[in-house]
């Protein structure tokens, strides 16, 4: 029991980093109907930025951890969200307009140089950087077994929850929000009511950009360790957490994520944790199989 | 008589098909224009350029805004034809943003004003007040224009799941709020029975003659057109065949000729010798 509730602040924690990233996916499909497959690898370059960061502030000899990840998040936010926008702006507005399949090539492609862009610039070996936050606080102590839930984790779920909430309101409540479901929902007519399209896709993938730069701090705090190749499986796994969820819908993506994390957590604990990247891709597959639009997605009709 | 718009020697070419041709007419400030023709005659293609959805091939479309100057509508995106001047069409097929609420489907269409007072969104983010005044002035107004047009209790509903002939008078309290100088119309009585098709004259004379927008309208029902149109200009095969008062137009050789010609338009052969007999 205590281990069961170990793994739920676990998966939680994970879930999430996960759904974090899946907005960007959701959000970038929803507007422009493409998966953005260098999105993972936007997150894995906040981690990068979240660590020069943090170098920076050891060197400035800045103590104050409040102060530091304020810091670090606003620097990382800052800076991944100009790499969404160049993303966008070099690799897909010029397909805009083009078969489906360009701009998907050119995201992938897109992935690549992102990979090794930051390989040759940071060099392919692992970066650690020592433990920012330490300790935690025990939740339920029994003979064989304690329960803890680090600070690490409680920051992350909570920024993830306050977040998610800021989110939903900008989305559902601000001139911004707006323009950007009407985008969504027809693209042509925002145009012709007046709405800059460019302008609100560019921003769009900014604000995915953002959310993946707090996933890609929270990821380098709490693991301690980055690599240049990160972003793949993550990338990966919020794209699952985001069809799993229902593609387009940013509640599928919250909720995509946290169970993605979940079945992750568990399914490493009780049964193989060397298979528990199998467990999160046959979801996937399961997914598309049995029900390709999702839990929370709403079935395309064809209008004839 | 001032002229608002002027489209002069306007080609559009797809390929090896010429969808207009050398059209040239003028669309006179404050009042309704009806443009008539067979189908495939170019009318919404037509549309398509005034809006900035395609570069015409060659030609001009000279807007003469009443406050801005001279704006030459083929050079701007479909963004700036809205924003900057004003002119705001409806489509045949009609397209609200189904998922939004009545209401804010009205909103969207004031965007650019709220977008100036939200500050690229900054204000808008952290509601401002002078963002939340220029938000309660967008609801004021599209709270107006629903009133006029009988929507009142619709504007809590999503817009999509509303009838056919009611999203028909959405879109236009919609283009309404963008604040147009010139309202272009594609086909807005299809689909609609005698009852509201008579409401729609009495909305589109209300527009023109009350609030001052030129309107251009494509209409096959030729009850709405002879009625209400100032000005007909009938177009076939891309070309202007004929152009005048309804009166004139209905008895021009030409257009019969283009209506009654063609085997496949009985359609419209009906609709035109019924309006000749009323």
């Amino acid at each position: 029991m205590a281990y069961a509730l170990q793994q739920l602040i676990n998966g939680l924690t994970l879930g999430a980093m996960y759904g974090l990233i899946a907005i960007g996916y959701t959000m970038v499909y929803g507007i422009i109907g493409m998966i953005n497959f260098a999105h993972g690898d936007i997150f894995m370059v906040s981690a990068f930025i979240a660590i020069t960061a943090f170098t920076l502030l050891a060197a400035a000899d800045v103590t104050s951890i409040p102060l530091a990840l304020t810091f670090v998040l606003i620097v990382a936010i800052f800076f991944t969200s100009a790499y969404g926008w160049a993303v966008e702006r070099t690799a897909y507005r010029p397909l805009r307009g083009s078969t489906r399949l360009a701009p998907l090539i050119s995201a992938i492609g897109m992935s690549i140089f992102l990979q090794n862009a930051v390989q040759l610039t940071q060099g392919a070996r692992v970066k650690p950087i020592p433990p920012v936050i330490e300790g935690g606080v025990e939740l339920w102590s029994t003979p064989a077994f304690t329960v803890q839930i680090g600070w690490t984790q409680l920051l992350i779920i909570v920024t993830t929850v306050a977040l998610m909430i800021a989110f939903t309101w900008m989305i559902t409540q601000t001139a911004f929000g707006r323009q950007q479901r009407a985008c969504e929902q027809d693209r042509g007519m925002a145009a012709l009511l007046g709405v800059n399209v460019d302008r609100t896709i560019s921003f769009t993938f900014m604000l995915g950009a953002a959310l993946a730069a707090v996933a890609g701090v929270m990821v380098t705090v709490y693991y301690g360790v980055v690599d240049f190749f990160i972003g793949f499986l993550a990338g990966i796994k919020a794209f699952t957490a985001a069809v799993l969820g229902g593609i387009g819908s940013l509640p599928g993506a919250m909720l995509g994520g946290l169970l993605i994390g979940l079945i992750e957590a568990f399914w490493a604990a009780y049964l193989w944790a060397e298979y528990k990247d199998v467990a999160t891709f046959g979801i996937l597959c399961l997914v598309l199989m049995l029900r390709p639009s999702g839990l929370l997605g709403r079935p395309e009709v064809e209008k004839v | 008589m001032s002229t608002l718009l002027s489209v002069r020697n306007l080609s559009m070419r797809f390929g090896g098909l010429t969808a207009i041709d050398d059209l040239s007419l003028e669309v006179p400030a404050g009042k309704i224009t009806g443009i008539i023709g067979p189908n495939g005659a170019g009318k919404t293609t037509l549309f398509n350029c005034l809006t900035g959805f395609y570069k015409p091939t060659t030609g001009t479309l000279r807007l003469a805004h009443p406050q801005r100057g001279e704006m030459h509508l083929e050079k701007l995106p479909s963004h700036r034809v809205a924003r900057d001047a004003q002119v705001v069409r409806t489509f045949q097929n009609i397209r609200l943003f189904p998922k939004m609420t009545v209401l804010e489907n009205l909103i969207v269409a004031q965007h650019n004003v709220l977008q100036r007072a939200s500050r690229f969104s900054l204000a808008g983010l952290f509601s401002l007040p002078g963002y939340r005044r220029a938000e309660r002035a967008a609801v004021t107004r599209a709270a107006t224009w629903l009133e006029r047009l009988q929507l009142t209790r619709f504007a809590d509903h999503a817009a999509g799941d509303l009838p056919y002939g009611t999203q028909r008078r959405i879109e236009i309290a919609r283009a309404l709020c963008v604040d147009p100088v010139l309202l272009c119309l594609d086909e807005p009585a299809a689909g609609l029975n005698p009852r509201e098709s008579a409401e729609l004259n009495e909305l589109l004379l209300y527009l023109c003659r009350e609030q001052g927008v030129a309107i251009l309208l494509i209409e096959h029902d030729m009850s709405v057109v002879m009625n209400v149109s100032d000005h007909i200009c009938v177009i076939n095969y891309g070309r202007k065949i004929a152009e005048g008062t309804p009166e004139a137009v209905k008895n021009d050789p030409h257009v019969i000729k283009a209506y009654l010609g063609e085997d496949e338009e009985e359609e419209a052969m009906e609709a035109f010798t019924e309006a000749r007999a009323s």
